[in-house]
This record gives structure tokens, sequence and C-alpha cells, in this order.
């Protein structure tokens, strides 16, 4: 038994007559409020287990008086949400993207329901508004690879470009750097582009020979003129809008060895009205074509 | 001072001191190395391409080093540190297994340490948060640390005193569940003996709640009973005040391990984890409250009657504001759990804020406050170099906090009401990247806040290593003639 047991002056409370390295303890109660809560608490608690789904047995489990189900408020809260839009989305589905155009009130929803859409799936790549960024085309801009009308934009989206949906947009520019042409070669083509079709005045610069190489090589796809082929997906070289960078050095890299860009087909994963919905949206950004 | 007198009253050869002096320094080293690199993540959140392009700069990589540095490597080494010494004293006995055995627990604890961060950078994880180590680091653990169990229970078992202080027995709690958290949680089946690769026993739901369980008693018994275990300790040591109320101790110990271990399933809210099983981590975490307030209420109420010593003795300032932030994180903690702010607060900021309070707030503040008592005594100093540069940690330690908390909170809350928002159409008003753009200045802020909380954790280093040297400096008398005017 204890028997040094003192009392603390200061609160008045007796100790509990041990000691260890200097140290004592009080023998103060529990503080009433602390129990009290304590007890709220365990009360609260005793609740929820009668209430919601809580003490598991073999092979099923108490349901709560209140038949919660997370998974049962959850899905109401979506279906909720869909019936706000779902004459809409049934519209969209089932008229034409002509038709869905000319219905004022039925075209602002597929262009909320395209934003938000383009924002969660496309602006990763494509950047914020379809601004674009290096590799990723600018889809504001009236130069498309593929086009810009609006049955261009939903194959393009639909089945995506080199992707595993067998009706996906296809094309592969030769790897120039693979013994098809010399280095020498290449950067003669790159002086040619870069002079001609991108307006860069190189005082000096002969174009001559790449002019010759252009025409044997890569006006079958890009135009003779630098104008692109859209059945290709050949980017207009003279549009002063470049996929990669406007550099020269970016040209002798595309031409050796070129980046052959890819984009999933958002068939497989969208529904058709919100896929419409972000056709009519990429399509309202500035560049779509008639 | 007390200090001194501590110092003197206690033969110090009797016990082994050498290994804790070891580990204090340890956890200081550690404190700096942990809290840089989570402001190097931290920036990386603000600017992505400070990665460099560089794979083990990756975010991914970084922040389990971060995460590690900061609870295993200097909390870890701060509690075992602070628990070889507590037992000692508070049982009169010299540490159970002799010198050879105590110095294998501190640089077997260290090499795990170093060989966890270096397989995190090179890419090695077993993807369990907090418990990323693979197979053969994990059993090389489990030999440490059934080490330091057999010292502590040793030195339990040949005590002097009659009785077991109640710090060693949150000391032990938190040996004890930590053992069985870590060999239950990381049971796997390697790839190869001659691979880091392996595969964990569980699959799917049953995994995630296992990791829960893990993770969550890893809060409860590493980054809170164990540091109470310092509160029991340092607070009447740098008081020189009994402890508030034995019976408070008694009965929020029991109640806190009864309930901490069932609280893990509130991690799971709208997920597979049946909803039974959700609601059992909930109702248990809001249980948990009154048992998390009875240390906070034992370590504050030992003030009573020496509340003056705040004025005085600034490192028994990090022990106190470290109470307090306990309190709030632990009345936080069951708001958070309830399923319906889980879906406001889950997988936000909010947790992120939440984490921090507890590790800056509460864990780091007590292990502060223990290390400038610590040191002078284990170093034979009458005190510590300068109590004016505490003061100025303190302060801007604290600021740094302030700023840390409450810019997650806006941040966490705005991210969970944007991600949430529909419009009158019924589509989502936002899409992620906008939510991330629009905290970006918040997590400016939480890095700011961040920063001052290294700076603060600098400061510290330079004053106890002066200390260590045994350096003097006439500003202590100032600070101490100024606070007694």
């Amino acid at each position: 038994m204890p028997t040094d047991i003192e009392k603390d002056e200061i609160s008045g409370q007796y100790t509990t007559g041990h000691e260890w390295d200097g140290l004592h303890e009080l023998n103060t109660p529990l503080p009433k409020w602390w129990l009290y809560t304590f007890y709220l608490c365990i009360a609260v608690a005793m609740a929820m287990f009668v209430l919601l789904p809580s003490i598991p047995w073999v092979h099923s489990y108490w349901h709560g008086t209140l038949g919660y189900s997370s998974r049962k408020v959850a899905m109401a809260e979506y279906a909720k949400m869909e019936s706000l839009h779902a004459d809409a989305s049934r519209k969209i589905a089932a008229m034409s993207l002509a038709d869905i155009r000319k219905d004022p009130a039925l075209l602002e929803t597929a262009l909320t329901a395209g934003r938000i859409t383009f924002a969660n799936n496309c602006q990763p790549c494509h950047g914020a508004g379809g601004q674009g960024r290096p590799g990723f085309p600018n889809l504001a801009d009236d130069v498309w690879l593929w086009g810009g009308k609006l049955s261009d934009i939903q194959t393009t989206v639909t089945h995506g470009i080199r992707s595993s949906d067998p009706d996906t947009r296809y094309s592969a520019m030769p790897t120039f750097g693979d013994d098809i042409l010399t280095a020498q070669q290449i950067q003669q083509v790159a002086d040619f582009v870069w002079v001609n079709f991108y307006g860069h005045a190189e005082p000096g610069v002969d174009t001559a020979p790449g002019a010759k190489i252009f025409a044997d090589n890569c006006a079958a796809c890009h135009g003779d003129k630098g104008q692109g082929g859209r059945d290709f997906g050949a980017p207009p070289l003279a549009s002063h809008v470049h996929l990669y960078s406007e550099s020269r050095d970016t040209i002798v890299a595309q031409v050796t060895k070129p980046r052959l860009g890819v984009m999933p087909n958002w068939g497989a994963k969208l529904d058709p009205a919100t896929l419409k919905s972000v056709v009519l949206y990429v399509h309202s950004l500035g560049g779509g074509e008639e | 001072m007390t200090n001194a007198v501590t110092a003197r009253a206690t033969p110090a050869p009797r016990y082994n001191e050498a290994v804790v002096r070891k580990f204090i320094i340890a956890t200081i080293f550690w404190s700096v190395v942990a809290f840089a690199l989570g402001c190097y993540i931290a920036a990386e959140l603000c600017w992505p391409a400070l990665n460099l392009d560089q794979a083990w700069l990756n975010f991914g990589r970084l922040r389990p080093v971060h995460t590690s540095a900061a609870i295993f490597a200097f909390g870890g080494s701060a509690l075992m540190g602070s628990s070889l010494f507590v037992v000692q004293r508070t049982c009169r006995a010299r540490l159970w297994g002799g010198e050879a055995l105590a110095n294998f627990v501190f640089w077997g604890y260290q090499f795990f340490i170093v060989m966890a961060a270096l397989s995190y950078v090179l890419g090695y994880s077993q993807g369990k948060e907090y418990a990323e180590p693979e197979w053969h680091l994990d059993l090389w653990l489990t030999l440490v640390w059934v080490c330091y169990l057999l010292i502590f229970v040793g030195t339990l078992l040949k005590r002097e005193e009659p009785h077991i202080y109640v710090a060693n027995w949150f000391y032990l709690a938190f040996i004890v569940t930590i053992a069985m958290l870590h060999v239950v949680n990381n049971a796997a089946v390697p790839a190869s003996f001659f691979m880091a690769k392996s595969y964990s026993v569980y699959a799917g739901v049953q995994d995630a709640l296992i990791q829960w369980w893990y993770g969550h008693n890893a809060v409860g018994f590493f980054l809170t009973a164990g540091f109470l275990g310092m509160v029991y300790y340092f607070i009447p040591k740098a008081a020189n005040r009994p402890v508030y109320s034995y019976r408070l101790s008694i009965i929020h110990f029991w109640s806190l391990i009864f309930m901490y271990i069932w609280a893990g399933p509130h991690h799971l809210h709208y997920t597979a984890l049946p909803d039974w099983a959700q609601t059992l981590g909930m109702a248990f975490s809001i249980m948990l409250w009154m048992p998390s307030w009875g240390g906070m209420i034992n370590g504050m109420m030992t003030l009573s009657g020496a509340w003056d010593k705040l004025r005085t003795d600034p490192g028994l300032r990090f022990s106190v504001t470290a109470v307090g932030f306990y309190g709030m994180a632990t009345f936080e903690g069951p708001v958070m759990s309830v399923r319906q702010v889980n879906s406001l607060s889950h997988y936000t900021d909010w947790g992120i804020g939440h984490v921090h309070s507890g590790t800056l707030g509460w864990v780091s503040f007590i292990t502060f406050g223990m290390l400038y008592y610590i040191v002078p005594v284990l170093w034979k100093q009458r005190d510590v170099y300068s109590k004016k540069l505490v003061a100025w940690h303190f302060w801007i330690g604290t600021l740094g906090i302030v700023f840390y908390i409450t810019s997650m909170w806006v941040s966490g809350i705005t991210q969970g009401l944007m991600w949430r928002a529909y419009d009158k159409q019924g589509f989502l008003q936002y899409s992620f990247v906008e939510s991330v753009v629009a905290v970006h200045p918040f997590e400016v802020v939480r890095l700011i806040g961040g920063l001052m909380f290294l700076a603060g954790a600098l400061i510290m280093v330079y004053n106890l290593v002066q200390t260590m040297r045994g350096a003097t400096e006439k500003t202590s008398a100032a600070f101490a003639a100024q606070a007694a005017e």
C-alpha cells in the first residue's frame, strides 16, 4: 500500500502516493463534463448501430432501421442529375448535328454538356478552350488536320487517330531518315520548307534542291503549295500554325523520324448524346467549318 | 532549474544514455530532412516542372520519402530515444540486454530508414501508404522492432519501482501494436527470393481494409499513443507539477487503445467496403473523441499552478501548444469520419491539412518540447544555449502551422465544393483541371507555411548543437530577467 500520500496545496487533491524519478500523480476524479460527453458519444454510436447497417454476422449483417445504403443514395443523386437533362439528351442522340444547331435551346444544352465533357476528357492534351499545345492541335483556329466540318470532327472524335478502333483515322509519314533521304537532303528540304512555306527569309540559302526533293517526296500528301491534305491528316505546312513548334530543327527532326500522334476513340467511352455534344462544342470554338 | 535538479538527482552512469543521445541526434537530423523534403514536394505541387524530368525527383517517389522521413525517421527516432530515456528513469533500471543490443536497435533502425528511402527514389514500392518498403526491408524492420520490444519489456521487468509509470503504458502500447500492424499488413509473397517485388496476401477490398486498419492505427499508436508517453513524462517534469489525474489516465488509456483499433474503415467511406463496416469505423471514431481528449486534459491541467512557467520556459510552450493541437486534430478527426462530412472532405486538401495539424502541431511540437528538455540533461548542461532562439522557433513554427492548416482548409473545401457542383441542367459545373487551377494560390501559401516551419527547425538545430557544445549566451539570462519583470 502506498504510504506517502500527500495533499497538493494548489489543487487541494491528494497524490496516489507513488513516485517515479520525482514524478507524482494526483488522484483527481474524472472531469464530469468529460465523462458525460463520453457517455453521449457512446449513445450516439449505439444509435448509429441501430439506425444504420452495422453489426455483421456469418452470411449477412444488420441492415439498420432506416434502410440506408450509400450505394442507393449515390445512385439516386446520379439519377436525379440525369433526369434534369434526360429529354434533351434523348433528342440530341436522335437528331442530326445540323438539326440540333437549328434549335437554340437544345444547342445550348449540348454546348454546356460539351464544355464539361471536353474539360474533363480532352483538355489535358488539347488545353483549355482547345488552345492546343506542342504535339496536340489547336482546335479553336481554322487549320485542321483531318477536317473541321461537323461530320469530320464527329469521325475523329468517335474513332480516334491511330487508335485501336478498326475505323480509326490512320496515316503514317515515312521515316525519311531511315535510308530514304540522306542527311544532306533532309537539310535541303528543311531549308525549302523553312523559307518558302514558313516564310523566313534566309539570304544566300539555295532552296532549289529542296524544292525538287519536296516535289518528289512530300507534295503528294502535303500539297505542292504546302496546303496540306486532309485525306491523310497531312498538316498544311504553309499555314503558320505548326503542330510541334516553329523552328527549323523541328522540321529536320520530323522529316528524319516523324512523331505519329495518337488520339483515343471516344466512341467506345462516351454515350451518343455526350459525344455529339462535344463535337458541337469543338465546332463552336472558332474554327468550325460548314 | 528543474533540468539541473533532475540531472543531479539521478546518477547518470546507472543508465545507458549513450544510445539515447544517438537517437536524439538522429531525431534532430531527420527533422530537417523530413521538413525540407515536404517543402520541395509542396513546391512541386505549385510548379510541377520542379521534378526536372527526373524519375527519382517525381512527386510520386519523393512523397513517400517525405512521409517516411517525417513519421518513421524523425518521429520514430524521437519515440525510441525518449522511450529508452523514460523507461530507465521511471523504472530506476538500466536498459535490459546490454549496450550491444541497444546499439543494434539504433543502427538497425537507421539502416532501415536509409534503405527504405533509397528504394522509393529508385522506384520500389509495394504501394501501401506508410508501408511502402518491400518484403526484405519489412523482415529486417520486424527483427529490429522485436529487439526494441525486448529491451523495453526487459527493462520494465527488472524495474526497481513497484509500479509501472503511465508514460510506459503508452510507449508499450505503441511498440506492441505497431509490431502487430506491421506484420499483418505487410504479409506478402515474394515474386522471387532474389527480387524486391512481392504480392500482398490480401486482395481487393480486404486489402484496402487491412491497409487502412494499419494506416489509421499507425496514426493512433505511432503518432498518438507513443507521443502521449512523451506528454506524461516531459510535461510534469518541465512544469514540476504532479500529473493532473491518475484516474483519467487509466480510463483514457484503455478506452483509447480499445476504440482506436476499430476506426480504420472511416478511410473507406463510399467505396466497395460494405456499409456495415463503414458505419463501425464512423461510430468508433465518434466514441474515440473523449478518450483522445483525456490525454489533452491531463497534459493541460498538469500545468495548473504552474502556468507562469510558460513565460520562463519557452520549451514548455511547445509541449503545451502541442497538446492543444492534439485536442484540435482529435476533434476534427471524428467530425471528418462522419460519412456525410467525409463526402465533402475525402480526397481533398482538407485531409492533408488535418494530418499536418497532427504532425506539425502535435507530433513535431511535443518532440521539440522534449528535445529542449532532454538535450541539456543528456549533455550535462545547465540549460539550452539560447531561450530567445527557442522563442523565435516557437513563433515562426506556430505561424507556419497556421498558414499551412488554414490554406489547406480553404483549398480542401474549395475542391470538395467544386467537385460536387452541378448546374441547373444536371451537368458538372467544374472540371477537375479547373479545381486544380482554383487551389493554386492556397498551395503556394501552404509552401510558405512549410518553409517557415523548416526555418524554425533550422534555428532549433543551431540552438541544440550550441547546447551540446556547451556554449553559453548572455541573452538567456536577459530573457529570464525580462520575463520576470
